[in-house]
């Protein structure tokens, strides 16, 4: 038995080694992927294979970069101003959602009265595009953070109810009647077994609607804003400085590139459990 | 068989008794009228062919299912999982994935408001028993098949349930971990005290196990034989007197 156990440990570190290995192997090359689609940029800007006013070379966004970390030009704010005013609108939006969305997708999953009762609602509001908010809210809210995380909160919320939904729909039958058997009664179970069973779906809605979100608040700020990476993106266009655009482009990408990325690594924590494929 | 069952009579208290048990999927009959009583302590086996009724039978024992008539008592009561202690293992894995094996074997315990101190010393204790002490933290997904059973079956052990009800738990299993975990689940039955209804479609492991097997009879299932079991546990499957327990209940079931 111990003998067997020890092959086993050894078989198992020589795994774990292996697929340090590897997850290295692929970091690699993600990087190099990057750094070509760079490289090859810069080199049809430089060779001139477009018009250089229409398409800035990599080291030119990054000397923009450089400049608008200070500078307030075109748009009135500094490149960290905008950030901020877009972190605070989609992340406001999308925390509400996630607060009020999730527990609803799961009662709505597990009670069935409830869901008879909230699922007309949702079902009306459900196939109302975000973009399509976005009239009514500046009327009533204008357009403010609360205005454009009211646009942001509409987004993630409908994923979040879905994908919760879903989810606590999935639980094991077996898993019910053994908490049955043990004595639990429904609210119990809902706890200890509904919403963990629910959990992967629920991050994957996270994952969906975090992407959603992102773009929606660049929409909603290119209609209506005073600040953030959308309205600067548009001020650009207007003023036909292409750098601003890309600079914001590309920070755009980065932001959400970065926001997934905490989001997988909260993910891999909170699913420690689950079987990755 | 008969005369040696009346040879040592059984004194010991009537922890379950069925009383005209009947229940029917609409118009399909799978139980029919069943009477028997369950020995505080005992271990019976209930053997029958597939889709007889016997998952059905111990659904309608921990209240998953509602008889159609006729009444199942527990210590003279009407059978409620929230008054007794039960426990279940399923035909069906039933390990939850999210939780580490000291986690899953706790579950029950915490359902049943049992003190925290309580708590770690029994799933200490199912630890030892299972030989599951070096994996205690670890998720489901990283134990083996036969593994995670014994975390199952530790899990029910740790209830110290009146009454443990075990549904063809090592159906799945290969021969030499069902030899290993059937030896463990008498020691576990000794040591602990329950009273244990086994089901399975093995007549050799009923035989090996049970001190009494009962024999259902196909669809609608009634309680066909019952066959007391007088050897001492552990027991020989090649003993001359095994063999004929084993081969007397293969001639009553051929009459199925
Ligand atoms: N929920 C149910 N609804 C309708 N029929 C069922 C249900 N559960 C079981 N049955 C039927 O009852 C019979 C007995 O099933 P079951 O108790 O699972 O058999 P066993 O465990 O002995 O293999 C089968 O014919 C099965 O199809
Ligand atoms: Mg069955």
């Amino acid at each position: 038995m111990s003998v067997k156990q020890q092959e086993l440990e050894k078989s198992w570190q020589q795994y774990k080694t292996q697929q340090r290995k590897k997850n290295l192997y692929y970091a690699f090359l993600t990087v190099l992927s990057v750094v070509v689609f760079l490289a090859i940029w810069e080199a049809v800007v430089r060779f001139q294979l477009v018009n250089v006013r229409h398409l800035p070379a990599p080291t030119v966004i990054f000397q923009t970069f450089i400049e608008k970390l200070h500078s307030t030009v075109p748009d009135g704010n500094t490149l960290g101003q905008n950030v901020i005013a877009s972190l605070q609108v989609s992340l406001t939006g999308f925390f509400f959602a996630v607060l009020i969305g999730v527990p609803l997708g799961l009662l709505m999953g597990w009670f069935e009265p409830f869901d008879s009762f909230v699922r007309p609602l949702f079902e009306l509001l459900r196939p109302v595009p975000p973009i399509a908010w976005i009239p009514v809210v500046v009327v009533f809210l204008g357009i403010g953070l609360k205005a454009k995380a009211t646009i942001i909160f509409l987004t993630v919320f409908v994923s979040c109810v879905i994908n919760s939904y879903a989810g606590i729909k999935l639980t094991s039958r077996t898993h019910i009647n053994l908490m049955k058997t043990f004595g639990a009664g429904t609210w119990e179970t809902f706890f200890k077994v509904g919403v963990p069973s629910a959990m992967p779906m629920v991050f994957t809605g996270l994952r969906v609607s975090i992407g959603s979100a992102w773009s929606t608040l660049v929409a909603a700020e290119m209609l209506a804003a005073k600040a953030g990476l959308g309205y600067m993106l548009q001020v650009g266009r207007g003023v036909g400085d292409a750098r601003i655009v890309v600079l914001a482009m590309v920070t755009i990408a980065a932001l959400g590139a970065t926001l997934s990325a905490l989001l997988n690594t909260l993910e891999a924590h909170t699913l420690k459990w689950k079987e990755m494929r | 068989m008969e005369n040696i069952a009346e040879k040592n009579i059984d004194t010991r208290p009537i922890k379950v008794e069925v009383k005209n048990l009947t229940k029917s999927f609409g118009d399909l009959l799978v139980l029919d009228n069943l009477n028997f009583n369950i020995r505080q302590n005992e271990f019976v086996c209930v053997v029958g062919p597939t889709g007889c009724g016997k998952t059905t039978f111990l659904n309608c024992l921990t209240r998953i299912l509602e008889p159609t008539s006729g009444d199942l008592l527990i210590n003279g009561e009407s059978a409620d999982p929230k008054k007794h202690n039960l426990s279940f293992v399923f035909q069906e894995p039933s390990i939850f994935p999210w939780a580490t094996v000291e986690k899953n074997i706790a579950c029950g315990l915490e359902v049943k408001r049992v003190p925290k101190d309580e708590i770690e010393r029994r799933v200490d204790r199912i630890l030892d028993l299972m030989g599951l002490r070096d994996v205690r933290k670890a998720y489901p997904k990283d134990l083996s098949v036969s593994t995670a059973q014994r975390v199952i079956i530790g899990r029910s052990f740790a209830m110290q349930p009146d009454l443990l009800l075990m549904d063809e738990p090592y159906g799945q299993m290969d021969i030499k971990m069902r030899y290993y975990l059937e030896d463990e689940v008498i020691r576990l039955w000794k040591e602990l005290g329950s009273t244990v209804v086994f089901i399975t479609h093995n007549i050799e492991e009923a035989v090996y196990l049970a001190e009494r097997v009962l024999i259902l009879s196909n669809k609608p299932a009634g309680i066909k034989e019952e066959v007391i079991i007088d050897l001492p546990h552990p027991r020989d499957i090649t003993d001359p007197k095994f063999i004929e327990y084993r081969n007397y209940i293969t001639d009553q079931i051929k009459w199925w």
